[in-house]
C-alpha cells in the first residue's frame, strides 16, 4: 500500500525502477536521551495512533514495559542504570526502528514489496506483502521488527509514515512532553543536536554526541547521546552496527548464484517435458495410494 | 504556586526536593527542561531515591525520608554563616529586623508554651514586641539579641554540616555542594526555584518542610522574582481548584476560616479574622476579610441574607472539633458517623491505614458513592481474597453508586498549579445514566429542599433559603457558577473616594474582588477568583498567548487568582526605589506614577515607593514572615523524627524523648498503638507515584495498565543481597498495620544511607494498584501507612514509616 503522497525508492525483492520526480526532503526523528524522563508518554501514544493494544504484562522487576518490543508495541523504552566513579546515571532510552539509510529488512526481505523505503527515507512493512518469513528480523542490527503470533507477519514501528505524508510529525514525537523527541529534515535535527550537545559537553558530559552510525548509511532515527563514545551503555546500542553478512551473502554474493541455480532448474525443467513430456503417475501406483488413504 | 508552571524557564537552579516533577508532573517539568537548554540552568535532585527527575538533573543528593528540615536548616545555617543571603531584601523586605517577646525560648526541642498533655503550644510568647500605638518593634541594624534575625541564627547555628549529614544520610561534600550551588542565588539578579509536592507535605512536620524553604527563598531574595518562588506542584489536575473552593470543613471558599462554636455571632467572627495593621503605612489586606464573606453570604443566602439576621451567619455550620479526612474517619471509626457521601475519592486506597478506613466504612448505614468509576471503596465490603479480606456478612453498609462523568464529559474549570483557571469544554458524553456531579448534586439538593418545605425539621433554614437562580434548577450551568464565583453587583456599588459615582451598576458582574462590599451589595462566591467572569465575559476562556514578555507570563491566556496575577508578591522583585533587581528579567517597576511592568502589580498601583508599602500585602505588618508563630509546632522549623523512625532518639535532642517526633501532632487514642518500632521494623518505607499512573484511577484503563500492569515495591542491591532478594521475587512487606505483596525491583538508585552511626535501608512502594481495574489485581499500599498526620494541615505521614520485607 503506497501513500499517493510518498514516493517509495526501494521495495523489496522488485527490480522496477523507483519514481524520482518529486523533490523530496529527507526527514529524521532526534531522541535526546539527555532530556528523556522514560514518561513512556511516547508508547502510549503509539499505541494510539496505531491501534495497538499489546498485553497487560507482568512486572519483570525493572521498570520497562512491556520488557521488549513486539508486534504489537512498536516502541519500549528502555532503563539502564550505569554507575561510574560513584556517580549513578540512569540511562533511559527509547528504541524502536532506527530506519537505516541503508536498511537491512529491506534487503534481506525476499517478498516483493513486504518492506519498502520512501523518498523521505522512512523505511516501512507493507504487511499484506509479508510472507512471515522473518528474515527482516535476520537483516536488522538492531533487532527491531517482530512477526506476529497471530498473523505471522513482522511490524515495527512505521515512523508514522501516514502521519507525515500530511505534513504530522509522529506520535510519540507529537506527544513528548519535555521536547526530546524531535522531528524534521536530517539537516534540521542535525543543527539541534549540535546546540544539545554542545550543552551537554559544557555540562561535563566530554563524549556527547550523534548517534548516526554510518554502518547502515545514517540513520533517520537518531540519537543525542551523553556518552555517545560507548551507546552499549544505553541498553546495549550497538557500537557500529552494520547489516549482518548473511544478508550481504544473501542479497550481494550468493543472490545471482541462487537465480542462477533457479534459472537452472526451471531451464531443467523445460528440458524434460520438452524431451520426456509431462510426468505421469502409474495407474499401479496411484491405485495403491488410495488404498492408502482409505485405510 | 506563587509563580506559574512556564516561569520555571526563567529559572538559574531549580530544585526538586519534596517531589519529583518528572515522573508526577510530566507535561509542566517541560519548563524545567527549558530553563536548562535555554538559561544553562542547573537541576538539583534531592530525594531518597535516583528518580526519573534524578536522572535529568545536574546533581542528586539522596536523603532519608523524613529529615528534610534537618537538610534544609543546614542550608539556612550555611546561607547564614558564610553570608550569603540578599541582604537589602531580608532587611526590608522580611521580619527579620522584628523583636520578639522577651519570654520566647527555644530549649531541649520544645519552644516556650508547651503542653505535653495536650500536645499542643500556648502561644502567648511567640509574638513581636509592640510600641505604644500596637506597631511592631524593629531593629533595622538587626543586631539586637530580640531581633528574629539573631533568634533564626542562633536557632540554626545547631544544623550543622556533620549534624545534618548524621541525620539525613546525605553525604556531607554533596550537601555542601548543594548549599554552594543555591548560595550562588543570593545575588539579586539570579533565581532559585523549588519544585515540591507531597513529598514535603505528607509528613507529620509537612507544613514546617515548605516553611523551611520558603525562609531559604526569602534570605536569597527569591520572592515575587522571575524563576524565583516557592512552587507547590498539584497532583490531580484540578486539586489546586478544590483547595481554592475549600472543598475541606476547615475553611470556606477563597481560604477564609470557617466559624467554629466560639464565634457565637458574625461580629465575634469577623473580629477575629480581620487583623489590624503591624506596622505603618500598610496595605494589611486581610482588613478586607469582612467584604470578602458578606459578599460569599449573599451568594448562598441571597435575599434572605440582610443585615439584621447577620447575612445568615447562623445558618452556616460551626464547627465544634475536627473534620479534616482523618479526624472524620476518627469518628467513622468510633462510630458517630451514619452516613457518607463519597465524591470524586477513593479513601479505602487513599487514606492511610487501610484496615482503619475498612472498619469505619462498615460502621455506616449508607455510603454513597459518586464515582465515574466502580473504585475499590465502591467494594470496600467484598471480599477479594486476601487484597481485601473481608466478610460481607458482617458488614451492614448499604452502598450506592451514582455514575458521574468524567472531566472530559462536562463543561467547567481547571485551576492548574499555577493558579491559572481555565476553561475547558466538554469532548463527549458520559455513558450510559452517568451525570455530571453538578447534576447529580442538584438533584440531592432540590429534592432535600422539598422535604425540608414539606416536613420540617430542626433548622430547616440553612436549605430553605439557599439562593437557586439557575434556569434551569435540576441543572445548573457550569457558566451560571462560574459568574456566581466570580462575583456580582446586586445594587449599586459606589467607588469609596467618590461616594455619588457609580462603578458597578446593580446587575453587573464585579471586575475584582476591589469592588466587593461588606453592606449586601455585592455577591460574590469565592473573592480570590473574583473578576475570572467580569462584564468583559469568561476570562477563563482566553486563549491568546502571544508572550511580548518573553517571560512567559500571557495575561491573556485564562485568568490566574488572584486579580490575574502571574507572579504573587511581584513587588519584592524590586528594590525599595522600584527598580527590578535584574532588569533582564523584569516582572514590575516604578514608573513614576504606577506600578507596571510585565504582571498585574501585587501591589496599590499609585503607591509610590517613598510611601514605605512593603511586598507581603496579605500580612498586617507587611512583610515575609522568616518568624510565624501561625504554625501549630513552632515559629521556626525544628527537625523531629517521623512517627515511626529508624532511630531511637531525635539527633537533635537526644536527650529527651518527648521531642523526638513532632511534638504539637495530633494522634488519636489507639492509633500510637499502631505504630512500630525499628526493633520489629527496621527499614525506612516511603510511598509515591509512578508517571505511568495517576493515582487509583489509570489502573482502570488499558494504556496506563499495559505501560506498569504489576504492584512492585524497590529496594536497594544492599538490602536485597542481605534478604536474598533477587529482581523480579515476590516479596511480602509488613508494617504494623498489615502487610502487601509485590515484585521486588531491584535497583543501583536506592542507596543504604549512614545514619546516626547506622545502615538505614529505604524500601520505595508505588500506590496505584488495587482490587479494581485492568492492571494485575494488587495491595492496596496505604494497608501499610499510619494513621497520624501534619499538626497543621492533617495530611497523613505516607512519606516516612518502617517496614520488614521478606521473600513471599
Amino acid at each position: 500500500m503506497a501513500l499517493q503522497s510518498l514516493d517509495i525508492a526501494r521495495r523489496s525483492a522488485t527490480t522496477t525502477p523507483a519514481p524520482g520526480v518529486r523533490e523530496t526532503a529527507k526527514v529524521a526523528k532526534l531522541i535526546d536521551v539527555s532530556t528523556c524522563i522514560g514518561c513512556k508518554a511516547c508508547q502510549v501514544a503509539c499505541m494510539e495512533w496505531n491501534d495497538l493494544r499489546d498485553e497487560v504484562g507482568s512486572c519483570a522487576g525493572v521498570y520497562d514495559n512491556p520488557v521488549d518490543l513486539t508486534a504489537k508495541s512498536w516502541t519500549v523504552m528502555r532503563y539502564a542504570e550505569v554507575e561510574e566513579k560513584g556517580r549513578l546515571e540512569w540511562l533511559i532510552r527509547k528504541d524502536g526502528c532506527m530506519h537505516c539509510a541503508d536498511p537491512g529488512c529491506l534487503k534481506a526481505c525476499p517478498a516483493p514489496g513486504a518492506i519498502v523505503q520512501y523518498a523521505n527515507g522512512i523505511v516501512d512493512f507493507h504487511q499484506e506483502n509479508c510472507i512471515g518469513c522473518g528474515y527482516c528480523v535476520t537483516g536488522c542490527p538492531f533487532n527491531i521488527p517482530r512477526l506476529s503470533k497471530e498473523d505471522s507477519k513482522a511490524y515495527k514501528c512505521s515512523l508514522c509514515s501516514d502521519r507525515v505524508a500530511v505534513g504530522q510529525a509522529p506520535a510519540c514525537v507529537k506527544t513528548c512532553p519535555t521536547g526530546a523527541i524531535q522531528f524534521g529534515s536530517k539537516e534540521q535535527m542535525k543543527d539541534v543536536a549540535d546546540k544539545r550537545i554542545k550543552d551537554l559537553k559544557e555540562r561535563g558530559y566530554a563524549q556527547a554526541g550523534l548517534y548516526d552510525p554510518p554502518g547502515v548509511g545514517g540513520t533517520h532515527v537518531m540519537y543525542v547521546l551523553h556518552h555517545a563514545d560507548r551507546p552499549e551503555l544505553y541498553q546495549g546500542l550497538p557500537n557500529d552496527p552494520s547489516i549482518s553478512p548473511l544478508v550481504s551473502l544473501w542479497k550481494g554474493f550468493a543472490k545471482p548464484l541462487a537465480t542462477l541455480a533457479l534459472a537452472g532448474v526451471a531451464l531443467g525443467s523445460l528440458f524434460h517435458y520438452v524431451t520426456k513430456g509431462p510426468n505421469e503417475v502409474s495407474k499401479e501406483l496411484e491405485n495403491e495410494l488410495e488404498k492408502e488413504d482409505a485405510k | 504556586m506563587t509563580n506559574h508552571w512556564v516561569d520555571l524557564k526563567n529559572s538559574d537552579l531549580v530544585i526538586v526536593m519534596g517531589g519529583n516533577a518528572a515522573e508526577a508532573h510530566p507535561c509542566g517539568f517541560k519548563w524545567v527542561i527549558e530553563a536548562k537548554k535555554d538559561r544553562k540552568a542547573k537541576l538539583i535532585v534531592v530525594d531518597p531515591r535516583f528518580t526519573r527527575s534524578a536522572a535529568v538533573s545536574d546533581f542528586y543528593a539522596p536523603i532519608r525520608p523524613g529529615s528534610d528540615i534537618a537538610f534544609l536548616g543546614g542550608v539556612i545555617n550555611y546561607l547564614l554563616a558564610k553570608d550569603k543571603i540578599h541582604h537589602d531584601y531580608v532587611k526590608h523586605y522580611t521580619n527579620a529586623a522584628f523583636l520578639i517577646d522577651e519570654g520566647f525560648r527555644f530549649a531541649d526541642g520544645f519552644f516556650s508554651g508547651y503542653n505535653a498533655e495536650k500536645r499542643s503550644y500556648a502561644k502567648d510568647t511567640w509574638k513581636y514586641q509592640l510600641d505604644k500605638d500596637g506597631y511592631a518593634m524593629v531593629d533595622p541594624t538587626l543586631e539586637n539579641p530580640r531581633c528574629v534575625f539573631q533568634l533564626m541564627k542562633q536557632h540554626y547555628s545547631r544544623y550543622t554540616p556533620e549534624l545534618v549529614s548524621k541525620t539525613t544520610g546525605t553525604p556531607q561534600d554533596a550537601f555542601l555542594k548543594i548549599c554552594e550551588m543555591i548560595a550562588e542565588t543570593a545575588a539579586p539578579n539570579k533565581t532559585m526555584t523549588i519544585c515540591y509536592a507531597l513529598g514535603w507535605t505528607e509528613h507529620t512536620v509537612g507544613s514546617q518542610n515548605i516553611r523551611t524553604m520558603a525562609m531559604i527563598q526569602l534570605l536569597l531574595g527569591n520572592m515575587g522574582m522571575a524563576g524565583g518562588g516557592i512552587n507547590a506542584l498539584r497532583g490531580h489536575a484540578n486539586v489546586q481548584g478544590i483547595t481554592d473552593m475549600c472543598l475541606y470543613s476547615e475553611v470556606l471558599p477563597g481560604y477564609l476560616s470557617a466559624p467554629t462554636d466560639a464565634d457565637v455571632d458574625r461580629k465575634t467572627y469577623l473580629e477575629k479574622r480581620t487583623p489590624k495593621a503591624l506596622r505603618p503605612n500598610q496595605m494589611n489586606f486581610p482588613q478586607n476579610f469582612p467584604k470578602w464573606f458578606t459578599s460569599l453570604q449573599k451568594a448562598w443566602y441571597g435575599n434572605a441574607a440582610t443585615e439584621e439576621n447577620g447575612y445568615g451567619y447562623d445558618w452556616l455550620p460551626k464547627k465544634d472539633g475536627a473534620y479534616d479526612v482523618m479526624a472524620l474517619f476518627e469518628r467513622m471509626h468510633q462510630g458517630k458517623m451514619n452516613g457518607f457521601f463519597c465524591q470524586g475519592f477513593n479513601p479505602l486506597a487513599s487514606v492511610a491505614n487501610k484496615r482503619k478506613v475498612g472498619d469505619a466504612l462498615a460502621k455506616l448505614k449508607y455510603l454513597v458513592i459518586i464515582d465515574p468509576l466502580a473504585t475499590d471503596t465502591s467494594e470496600f465490603w467484598k471480599n477479594h481474597g486476601e487484597l481485601n479480606e473481608v466478610d460481607p456478612a458482617k458488614i451492614p453498609t448499604e452502598v450506592f453508586r451514582l455514575p458521574a462523568n468524567l472531566f472530559a464529559e462536562q463543561t467547567g474549570s481547571f485551576t492548574n498549579s499555577g493558579r491559572v483557571i481555565q476553561w475547558h469544554w466538554k469532548a463527549a458524553d458520559g455513558p450510559g445514566e452517568s451525570r455530571g456531579d453538578i447534576e447529580i448534586m442538584a438533584g440531592l439538593f432540590l429534592k432535600l429542599k422539598a422535604m425540608y418545605a414539606k416536613d420540617g425539621g430542626k433548622l430547616p433554614e440553612p436549605i430553605l433559603n439557599l439562593t437557586w437562580p439557575y434556569r434551569i434548577p435540576a441543572k445548573p450551568a457550569p457558566e451560571e457558577l462560574l459568574m456566581e464565583i466570580s462575583g456580582k453587583a446586586l445594587g449599586d456599588v459606589f467607588d469609596p473616594k467618590d461616594k455619588a459615582k457609580v462603578i458597578v451598576p446593580a446587575g453587573q458582574q464585579v471586575a475584582g474582588f476591589a469592588q466587593l462590599r461588606d453592606d449586601g451589595s455585592t455577591a460574590c462566591g469565592n473573592w480570590i477568583y473574583g473578576g475570572c467572569w467580569s462584564q468583559a465575559g469568561n476570562l477563563t476562556a482566553r486563549r491568546d498567548n502571544a508572550d511580548p514578555t518573553g517571560l512567559g507570563q500571557t495575561l491573556n491566556w485564562g485568568f490566574a487568582w488572584p486579580a490575574n496575577r502571574r507572579i504573587l508578591y511581584n513587588r519584592a522583585s524590586c528594590d525599595l526605589s522600584g527598580k527590578p533587581w535584574d532588569p533582564q528579567r523584569t516582572v514590575l517597576k516604578w514608573t513614576g506614577k504606577a506600578w507596571g511592568g510585565n504582571d498585574i502589580p501585587d501591589m496599590r498601583p499609585d503607591a509610590a515607593p517613598e510611601e514605605g508599602v512593603m511586598p507581603f500585602i496579605m500580612t498586617p505588618e507587611g512583610v515575609a514572615r522568616l518568624f510565624a508563630p501561625a504554625l501549630a509546632e513552632g515559629p521556626f522549623p525544628e527537625h523531629y523524627e517521623p512517627f515511626e523512625t529508624p532511630l531511637d532518639k531525635n539527633p537533635f535532642h537526644p536527650g529527651n524523648p518527648k521531642a523526638t517526633s513532632n511534638p504539637a501532632a495530633r494522634v488519636f487514642k489507639g492509633d500510637m498503638d499502631s505504630f512500630g518500632t525499628a526493633k520489629d521494623f527496621p527499614y525506612v518505607a516511603t510511598t509515591y507515584r509512578l508517571v505511568e499512573h495517576f493515582h487509583y484511577w489509570t489502573k482502570h484503563s488499558k494504556l496506563n495498565a499495559i505501560t506498569q500492569p504489576e504492584q512492585f515495591v524497590e529496594i536497594g542491591e544492599d538490602l536485597a543481597k542481605e534478604k536474598g532478594i533477587a529482581a523480579g521475587d515476590k516479596v511480602k512487606v509488613r508494617s504494623n498495620r498489615g502487610f502487601i505483596k509485590a515484585v521486588a525491583v531491584v535497583t543501583k538508585r536506592i542507596k543504604t544511607l549512614d545514619v546516626d552511626g547506622r545502615k538505614v535501608h529505604t524500601v520505595g512502594i508505588p500506590i496505584h494498584w488495587g482490587f479494581k481495574g485492568v492492571t494485575k489485581p494488587g495491595f492496596i499500599t496505604n494497608t501499610l501507612t499510619p494513621f497520624v498526620g501534619d499538626a497543621n494541615s492533617q495530611t497523613p505521614e505516607y512519606k516516612a514509616f518502617l517496614v520488614n520485607i521478606e521473600k513471599a
